[in-house]
């Protein structure tokens, strides 16, 4: 659209205000805090603190849930993806139901609808006692969590896989079975390697916010199951320890960055 | 004649309620080309997929080499096919698409790697094993589909319009190029198009098609040379199709005069169309031919002139290498031989698959 690159700089010079405004002077604070004390000196020790035996347990915790709830989060959205690509439901349509719909109630109230539905005298309970079923344990556990991770993130798993199957020409699939290769084949040898930067996308979409909340976790785990995103959340809001707080959250960045590296790698080399 | 290799009997497919394919019957025999020819949406590539087994018919059978292949699944086939716009899986390089078959089968990897060799050399793209698809040119991807095929040692490869997608230069080249390889293969040749020429050019045998039926089969020079009806007459071709009697066998008359011609058996005092190409068209000075007339329109188009005759009340498309200027009073005159006389649609419904007016 904007052959000037010149002109492009202006129009876009918002942009760059409200991003040096609000993402690099942020991660400025977040360096300065982390890497020095109250008296304003530079220490490692912030950094250091991951490795106390609470604050790593929490990464540790933190890892494997927001890892457990990526991958179920695939397994679900894999097939989604395949039924509505199959059945030419429009993207438009999809966009409207699984993202659009849900967002007209807030996500903190969509989560705690999920502490209503899985209390110990909750809806799901209350059914299960009315069909004389045991009752489950579910709410203040890491397996509520990770229902509620999967739950809100859900649909930014299934998007860009719905969107990289939806790319691929029937033709190819047909051309596949042609050769000789059967479904299976078929399925692992061109549909699936063809959508590996959907699935990219979408592991990185749902494994960083995933790691990183603090939400979830208090409203679906109670108080005493803490993640490191509670623990950041804390030394901010309760002990207002800024060095401790933005020290773990670097350390939490580098994963981050991590998983953004690998993910943008892999689409370089498909892209070869 | 060759075996029957392949033969479809009264194949009838609808989608949504439309009929595409009604009662088709179709005999392709071994080594042959054959090209189904016909305009947009008459059914050619729904007929294809049917052999390739990517559609399965309403009703009807698919025989191949004697046996019932209707409910076979396609990887199930001796066949392979070429697709319209390529097919190939961008997410591997040229030598893993033509290897994908033959690693499907179980092939020993010197054994692929010979054949890769050989289907390269075959479509004169030795030396791009190690190319990604996305980065040839529309006429190397076409080859390296054709490429992909063929390595799978297919009796009969399937083509829908193959060529559609490349310039006129492009597509000229590519069109000896099949013929070489089809010779070289020597397998059957299923050949989908919608262009007469392409046509004309490749088959040994055509199947001219539209609304779902067979208007006319035969070899190019039957197709062209007697065309069964005005249809297949008007598709293929430039042509004079004019209403016609025929007076008695062998005596037609056009546009009030009588013509000799060598076609029988029509009846006497029937309605008939009669066909003449443009290039059967003599001018010849007024008093010497049949039809007085007058040139209205002439065009240079490289090989010969084209130009537009009234005579008779009707409009001439005729080609001559000799030029008569427009204005020019001249006569019209065509030889015995050069009349295709063809019975006017007995039915509304023939009238249907027809030509229209
Ligand atoms: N899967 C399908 N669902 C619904 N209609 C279809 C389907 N496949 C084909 N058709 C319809 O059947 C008719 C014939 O289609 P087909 O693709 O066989 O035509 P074609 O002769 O190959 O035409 P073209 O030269 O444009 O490729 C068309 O009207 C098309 O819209
Ligand atoms: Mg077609």
């Amino acid at each position: 659209m904007f052959r000037d690159p010149k002109k492009a700089g202006t129009i876009a010079s918002p942009y760059f205000v409200w991003a040096l405004i609000f993402i690099l002077v942020p991660l400025a604070m977040i360096l300065w805090y982390g890497f020095t004390d109250d008296t304003g000196a530079f220490t490692a020790a912030n950094i250091a603190s991951i490795l106390q035996p609470e604050h790593a347990k929490s990464l540790l915790l933190a890892l494997e849930l927001s890892i457990l709830s990526t991958v179920i989060c695939f397994l679900l959205a894999y097939p989604l993806g395949m039924i509505l690509a199959k059945n030419k439901v429009s993207s438009q349509g999809i966009i409207t139901t699984i993202f659009i719909l849900p967002m007209w109630m807030n996500f903190l109230l969509r989560t705690f609808s999920w502490m209503t539905l899985l209390e110990n005298h909750g809806v799901i309970n209350g059914i299960l006692e009315f069909l004389h079923l045991p009752g489950i344990h579910v709410i203040n556990t890491p397996a509520a969590i990770v229902i509620g991770m999967v739950y809100n993130f859900l649909p930014f798993m299934i998007m860009p896989i719905y969107n990289s199957l939806s790319k691929i020409d029937d033709n190819v699939i047909n051309a596949a079975r042609d050769l000789g290769a059967n479904s299976v084949q078929t399925f692992l040898r061109v549909t699936l390697p063809l959508t590996v930067p959907g699935i990219i996308s979408g592991v990185t979409m749902v494994f960083i916010p995933a790691l990183t909340t603090f939400a979830i976790s208090t409203m679906l785990g109670g108080s005493k199951i803490l993640l490191i995103g509670n623990v950041i959340e804390q030394e901010f809001t309760l002990t207002y320890d800024w060095h401790l707080g933005s020290g773990l959250s670097i350390v939490l960045m580098v994963f981050i960055v991590i998983n953004m590296v690998v993910s943008a790698l892999s689409e370089k080399k498909d892209e070869q | 004649m060759s075996k029957e290799l392949i033969t479809l009997t009264h194949i009838s497919k609808s989608f949504d309620g439309q009929l595409i394919l009604d009662d088709l019957n179709l005999v392709i025999h071994e080594n042959e080309f054959v090209t189904l020819l016909g305009p947009s949406g008459c059914g050619k590539t729904t007929t294809l997929r049917i052999i390739g087994g990517f559609e399965t018919p309403d009703q009807g059978q698919v025989i191949f080499d004697g046996k019932d292949i209707t409910a076979l699944a396609p990887n199930k086939r001796q066949l392979n096919t070429v697709f319209q716009k390529y097919a190939l899986f961008t997410h591997m390089d040229i030598a893993d698409n033509i290897a994908f078959g033959l690693r499907i089968k179980n092939k020993s990897d010197q054994y692929i790697r010979d054949k890769i060799a050989y289907a390269l050399k075959l479509v004169n793209l030795e030396g791009y094993e190690h190319r990604m698809p996305d980065s040839l040119s529309g006429g190397q991807q076409q080859r390296i589909a054709i490429a992909r095929a063929i390595v799978n040692e297919p009796k009969v490869l399937l083509l829908d319009e193959p060529l559609g997608a490349l310039d006129l230069k492009l597509r000229q080249d590519m069109q000896y190029e099949l013929i070489r390889l089809k010779k070289e293969l020597g397998i059957t040749f299923i050949y989908v198009t919608h262009d007469q020429e392409e046509a004309l050019t490749m088959s040994d045998h055509i199947v001219v098609m539209n609304q779902g039926y067979i208007q006319q089969e035969g070899t190019p020079e039957d197709i062209y040379n007697e065309p069964e009806n005005a249809f297949v007459a008007d598709f293929i071709g430039d042509s004079n199709i004019i209403t016609a009697t025929m007076v008695r066998d062998e005596l037609v008359r056009i546009l009030g005069v009588e013509f000799p011609c060598v076609d029988k058996g029509f009846g006497e005092e029937k309605p008939v169309d009669v066909v003449i190409r443009p290039e059967d068209v003599e001018l010849v000075p007024r008093g010497e031919g049949c039809i007085p007339g007058e040139v209205t329109h002439i065009i240079f188009k490289g090989v010969h002139y084209e130009m537009e005759v009234q005579a008779g009340g009707f409009e001439w498309l005729v080609h001559s290498t000799k030029e008569s200027p427009v204005g020019s009073q001249i006569d019209i005159r065509v030889d015995p031989f050069n009349i295709q006389v063809m019975n006017k649609p007995a039915s509304e419904d023939e009238q249907a698959i027809g030509v229209e007016e």
